[in-house]
């Protein structure tokens, strides 16, 4: 069970922001997923939905999630196109010199959080 | 006050800086150490008992074992004389830097040369850096060759990749030269050691390597 771990790393991550910011609530958060970034969304809610209760400083807060389509650049013909349909080959001019340009994100975008004013 | 903050930050960033950290400390330790991936049953522990009898003298290897339960392997190690531990992740499927950095205080100051022995799964280990200086992963005949196609993170991630169980090769077919070009279509810069570690073949090249590394990591 993949996504188990990866939200208890979000919610490590979640912790260190919260110190930094000086957050006493986080309100929701949004993630951007990549398209090829492995994650499967359904279990990763289900997840965050168990362990979101047992965690003061997320209790109850939902999860939003923003997709991000997999684009692949091609270094020979210098043109983008859609990862999944045609994976590390150029559709273009038939080249493997090509990296993923974007898809892989899995990052925290955004925080609603309940701040400390006395700080 | 309610407010919104803006992050931009990567899942994994709070066990990314953990990670860069422990790298630096086991540097400064004179540690090296390589996280070893692979599925269930490639023969991990088979490649690294052989390389631990065959580097005797020339470098002090320590293991540590990571798995969901058991200390079946970690045992196998011990019996060779070399520092071994066993971790336990309590069901998780991968080993994280703050994993990583409790089992190693559990292992003595004697090794110079630590293998972590990652859990065996292709997926989650590739996602989590644990902090270690080279990564490698092994591959064993049996499982087919279209495993670069299956899981091509792992083999983005590593630095080697081992093929085990060579000498039963006429017992399937697998085909080694079609795994080096969808492995090289991966990376430019991974090395691929095809080798048994039961009859000794193609042992000397990972071995040679394993210490060329140890030197480069040292001087680094």
């Amino acid at each position: 069970m993949h996504e188990l771990g990866i939200v208890k790393h979000v919610i490590k991550t979640l912790h260190d922001v919260a110190l930094e910011n000086n957050v006493r609530r986080i309100g929701s958060v949004t993630l951007e997923v990549g398209e090829v970034s492995g994650v499967v969304l359904d279990q990763l809610v289900d997840c965050w939905n168990y362990f979101r209760e047992k965690d003061e400083l997320v209790k109850g807060a939902p999860l939003f999630v923003e997709r991000v389509p997999a684009v692949t650049f091609c270094t020979t013909c210098e043109k983008e196109y859609p990862t999944v349909a045609h994976g590390k080959t150029c559709p273009h001019c038939g080249s493997t010199e090509t990296y993923l340009l974007r898809g892989n994100e899995f990052s925290i975008k955004q925080i609603e959080a309940e701040v400390n004013e006395d700080a | 006050m309610i407010k919104v903050i803006e992050l931009k930050r990567t899942v994994t960033d709070s066990n990314d800086r953990d990670a860069e950290r422990l790298r630096r400390e086991l540097k400064d330790r004179g540690i090296f150490l390589l996280n070893l991936m692979s599925a269930p049953g490639s023969g991990k522990t088979t490649l690294l008992s052989r390389t631990i009898t065959d580097l005797a003298g020339k470098a002090r290897i320590g293991v540590m074992e990571a798995d969901i339960a058991s200390d079946v392997d970690a045992l196998r190690i011990n019996a060779l004389g070399a520092e071994s531990i066993q971790v336990h992740t309590d069901g998780m499927c991968h080993m994280d830097a703050g994993m990583t950095r409790s089992g190693l205080e559990g292992l003595g100051s004697d090794s110079e040369i630590v293998f972590l022995e990652n859990i065996g799964n292709l997926i989650c280990p590739a996602e989590f850096d644990t902090g270690a200086h080279r990564n490698v992963m092994i591959l064993s005949l049996p499982e087919g060759d279209d495993k670069p196609l299956k899981y091509p993170l792992m083999f983005q991630k590593c630095d080697a990749l081992i093929i085990t169980k060579m000498d039963a090769a006429s017992y399937f077919n697998f085909d080694l030269q079609a795994v080096k070009e969808r492995v090289r279509a991966l990376s430019n810069t991974i090395r691929i050691f095809p080798l048994s570690a039961k009859s000794g073949e193609g042992m000397a090249e990972w071995e040679s390597w394993l210490l060329t590394e140890w030197e480069n990591h040292k001087n680094a």
